[in-house]
């Protein structure tokens, strides 16, 4: 007698467990489209990556683009920006980083990176400060020819995104 | 019994409720259509991807002059389940098309990608003065907005058979049933005679080798362009009709199987009760 | 009556210290655990359940919409593509609120199909009954804003024709029009006092289904018998025999509410609200939403002018009319037997009605022309003759069926004829 009703007993939580499985699933995935929809949708996304043309831009000067609604720095080193800037003792800095490393071989007169001050998001002032790189005029922090930071409350350098050639003047941002 | 009764007269009150108000909606009325095979209909159809090739060779040489495509950017042309053209091909594609854009030297730069297919004219005026005043449609929802007539009970079997085809079969319809008009009918200077939708102001887009397909094998015909325009259209306004079904399917199987597993839930509960 | 309620003990320190401040615990065990339930309902009786759940699932999809969509007549459109088109599972969760309409419906005519055929409005349930009704008015409200949203042909001109319909109030009716528009035309002060009113309403209709539920926890729920609850033979608590009927009901709902998601989205729209709204052309043959089209059929049955009452305020009082004339029925059908099943007579008119009201819904869709306009009058006629006379005269001449003495016994009774038969 005993053993019948465990048997039942048994038999019955299977199928407990396994609708109450399924309906978890059903749940979660129920609830994956109405998570997922918060995030980018194909429009921005299609605008994730962008390419960019170099040949315009002459030695010495510098633009500000967009890419992910955020600004970005292409500035066209001169020979004597690079030098000063490789001519810096790395192990000095606040943030050590060397110059080859904040741009590409073969492309070291292309400095690509984020327009906000690590500090508090402001956009710094080109060609400017005792460093004769960035200066940003919210809370004063320095940056040198590389991008790097060298006096003020910035923590880190300026931020080098994800990019890579596609060709000698043209790059991919992200 | 009784339950078996209840149920049966629930789905046949829930049919009623929801199948027996809805009109068949036209607006080329009164004309019967000539409706097509599709590849994309009923549950299992997909979009074929060489027609919706051939259908935007078809639209960008006989129908982008003068209508726009709104809602398609050049991007969601290498997207899977459209034409599924390769990211290069179709950001050459979109090169070859200018935007105005405040911040490109010049005020203008080539398209990219994340931008949307060109308007064919600046403004809706200049539109209607190039088309002796009447203003070209936009055509991105085209398949969408528009239905053909079918007579009960015709239309009623659409909600069993997941019909969602009359917008291409209007298309095709119009686009290959231009004719002379028939006797004692006058038609206005600048119009033209249509048997499916009447007198119109567009004049007959497509004519039999207007187009060169690529290779062998396609009929170049009227016939057979409108068919592949439509079926263009009717991807350009139901853009995610593949991963939709399939989700679909999945869906379909799940909701079967938890309902079947409830239902032996429910009746093992029940037991007790009686 | 309260024969399961009322036993909950709190199990330790902390439910106790909780119980005492909040009895939430208390209250849920009572009211949706233990709640003495009719023992024989049937699945007619789920659609309640299934209309919560509707509610639920409009909320939810419609406030992740809201995240994407944009209030402007130049944008609303083009945003309502861009959720389908851009958005991440978009087409899905803008199909699924726009198919679910329909299947909010569906469930909401079934349910009160079920209250008409069962006599569920009769003493004491006439509260119910009547928020019921508040209910399918506002959940009218609801979906005919919420149409106009997308901004078609069809958003833009059902808006126009169905506010139009104020103006025929006498004297005050422009005023009226031109209060609810927010100017002279439906224009963008309208879609986006529309688009706010669409997003309040579901909360109040959450409001009023409370309402509606602890009305019906007073006297408990009515049963296909019609006899009251006399014991604890005759219920069961609601969990797990009913929480589980529902949930079962709910999936296989969700069966054909799939269907039309993913395999037919448009099926049940318009073709005309893919065109932008335009106030230039007003399409062929403006229809509203299937679900509207009975009460716009009588609308339009009022053809001719009585009296005073010119036709179209007539063709309005009508509508209202037929609407307004719900809040009353528990005072109309006198007859003391609830369940239809117990009522030979009833029957056949009842079911006449049912088909009267899908021939309205059918009229409603077609053009106001020949044979239509003397089926709309009739249809009409019987509509409100079913109340207003059939059911008031019935209760007086109608010999009704024995009923069962409980409802234990109807249930037992149909098993052991069953048994008997096997």
């Amino acid at each position: 007698m005993a053993t019948v009703s465990e048997n039942k007993a048994t038999r019955r939580d299977f199928l407990y467990i396994a609708a109450g499985a399924v309906g978890v699933v059903g749940v979660a995935g129920a609830a994956w489209p109405l998570i997922h929809q918060l995030n980018p949708d194909a429009s921005v996304l299609a605008l994730a990556s962008i390419q960019f043309d170099l040949a315009p831009i002459p030695e010495g000067s510098s633009v500000t683009i967009m890419w992910r609604g955020m600004p970005v720095f292409v500035r066209h080193r001169t020979a004597a920006e690079i030098e000063a800037a490789r001519a810096v003792d790395v192990s000095t800095l606040r943030d050590p980083e060397a110059d080859e490393d904040r741009v590409q071989e073969g492309h070291e007169q292309w400095l690509i990176m984020l327009a906000n001050c690590t500090h508090l998001g402001c956009v710094p002032v080109g060609e400017s400060g005792e460093f004769d790189g960035w200066f940003c005029p919210c809370h004063g922090s320095q940056f040198d020819t590389a991008g790097r930071i060298r006096r003020g409350p910035a923590p880190t350098n300026l931020v080098v995104p994800p990019y890579e050639f596609l060709t000698d003047t043209t790059i991919q941002i992200g | 019994m009784t339950k078996k009764k209840t149920l049966l007269g629930a789905v046949i009150a829930a049919v009623a409720l929801a199948f027996a108000p809805m009109p068949a909606h036209s607006a080329g009325d009164g004309t019967h259509a000539y409706q097509q095979d599709w590849s994309f209909s009923g549950v299992f159809g997909t979009y074929d991807r060489n027609q919706l090739r051939r259908g935007f060779q078809v639209f960008r040489e006989a129908c982008s002059s003068c209508h726009g495509l709104d809602f398609i950017s050049f991007r969601n042309l290498s997207e899977p389940g459209g034409p599924e053209y390769s990211e290069d091909a179709v950001r050459a594609l979109a090169a070859e098309f200018t935007i105005a854009d405040e911040t490109a030297q010049g005020g203008e730069r080539e398209r990219i990608p994340a931008d949307r297919w060109p308007e064919p004219f600046e403004s809706e005026q200049i539109a209607r003065d190039a088309n002796g005043g009447q203003l070209p449609p936009d055509l991105s929802l085209m398949a969408k907005a528009r239905g053909i007539h079918q007579d009960f009970p015709y239309w009623a079997f659409n909600y069993f058979t997941a019909y969602q085809e009359g917008g291409a079969d209007y298309i095709y319809n119009l686009l290959t049933r231009y004719s002379e008009p028939p006797e004692g009918e006058e038609v206005p200077a600048g119009l033209y005679y249509n048997d499916f939708y009447g007198t119109i102001a567009m004049p007959p887009p497509l004519s039999d080798g207007l187009i060169a397909y690529e290779g062998e094998g396609t009929p170049q015909t009227v016939s057979q362009y409108s068919a592949d325009v439509a079926a263009f259209l009717q991807w350009t306004a139901d853009p995610h009709m593949v991963s939709r079904k399939q989700m679909g399917f999945r869906v379909m199987i799940f909701l079967v199987l938890f309902a079947g597993l409830l239902y032996l839930v429910k009746r093992k509960i029940w037991r007790d009760a009686h | 009556m309260a024969n399961h309620a009322g036993n909950y003990t709190p199990g330790n320190g902390l439910e106790r210290w909780l119980d005492e401040r909040l009895p939430i615990v208390r209250f849920s065990k009572e009211h949706l655990m233990d709640f003495p339930t009719p023992r024989n309902l049937n699945y007619w009786w789920t659609f309640g359940g299934i209309l919560a759940f509707m509610l639920v699932v409009q909320i939810a999809t419609g406030v992740i919409l809201v995240m994407h969509y944009t209030p402007h007549v130049d944008m609303a459109f083009a945003s309502v593509e861009h959720i389908r088109r851009d958005v991440n599972y978009g087409r899905i969760i803008q199909g699924t609120h726009a198919v679910g309409a329909s299947m909010f419906f569906v469930a909401l005519y079934v349910h009160m199909f079920r209250g008409l055929y069962y006599g569920s409005y009769k003493a004491p349930r006439e509260i119910i009954w009547m928020l019921g009704v508040i209910l399918f008015i506002l959940v009218m409200a609801t979906a005919f804003m919420g149409y106009v949203l997308p901004w078609g042909q069809m958003s833009l001109w059902g808006a126009t024709v169905i506010t139009g319909l104020f103006s025929a109030i006498p004297i005050l009716g422009e005023p009226i029009q031109t209060l609810l528009l927010g100017g002279f035309s439906v224009a963008n002060p309208t879609l986006n006092r529309f688009f706010s009113l669409h997003y309040l309403l579901p909360f109040i209709i959450a409001a009023v289904v409370v309402l509606h539920i602890w009305a019906l926890h007073v006297p408990g729920n009515n049963n296909p018998a019609g006899v009251e609850v006399k014991d604890s033979r005759d219920t069961l608590p609601f969990h797990p025999y009913y929480t589980m009927k529902d949930l079962f009901a709910i999936i296989v709902f969700l069966i054909p509410f799939a269907w039309f998601v993913f395999f037919a989205p448009d099926i049940l729209g318009h073709a005309d609200n893919y065109i932008p709204g335009d106030p230039l052309i007003t399409p062929a043959h403006i229809v509203p939403e299937w679900y509207l089209l009975p009460f716009y059929a009588m609308l339009r049955a009022i053809d001719f002018d009585v009296l005073f009452i010119e036709a179209r305020l007539g063709g309005v009082l009508i509508m209202f009319g037929s609407l307004a004339i719900l809040f009353v029925l528990p005072w109309l059908d006198r007859s003391r037997v609830r369940s239809g099943t117990f009522r030979p007579l009833f029957k056949p008119f009842y079911w006449l009605f049912v088909v009267n009201f899908v021939a309205l819904a059918y009229l409603g869709a077609q053009p106001a022309e020949g044979i239509y306009t003397v089926l709309s009058k009739i249809t009409t006629a019987y509509y409100f003759g079913y109340f207003l006379i059939i059911l008031p005269l019935l209760s007086r001449i109608e010999t009704p069926k024995p009923l069962p003495p409980s409802i234990a016994e109807s249930v037992l009774g149909e098993n052991k004829a069953k048994a008997a038969a096997a």
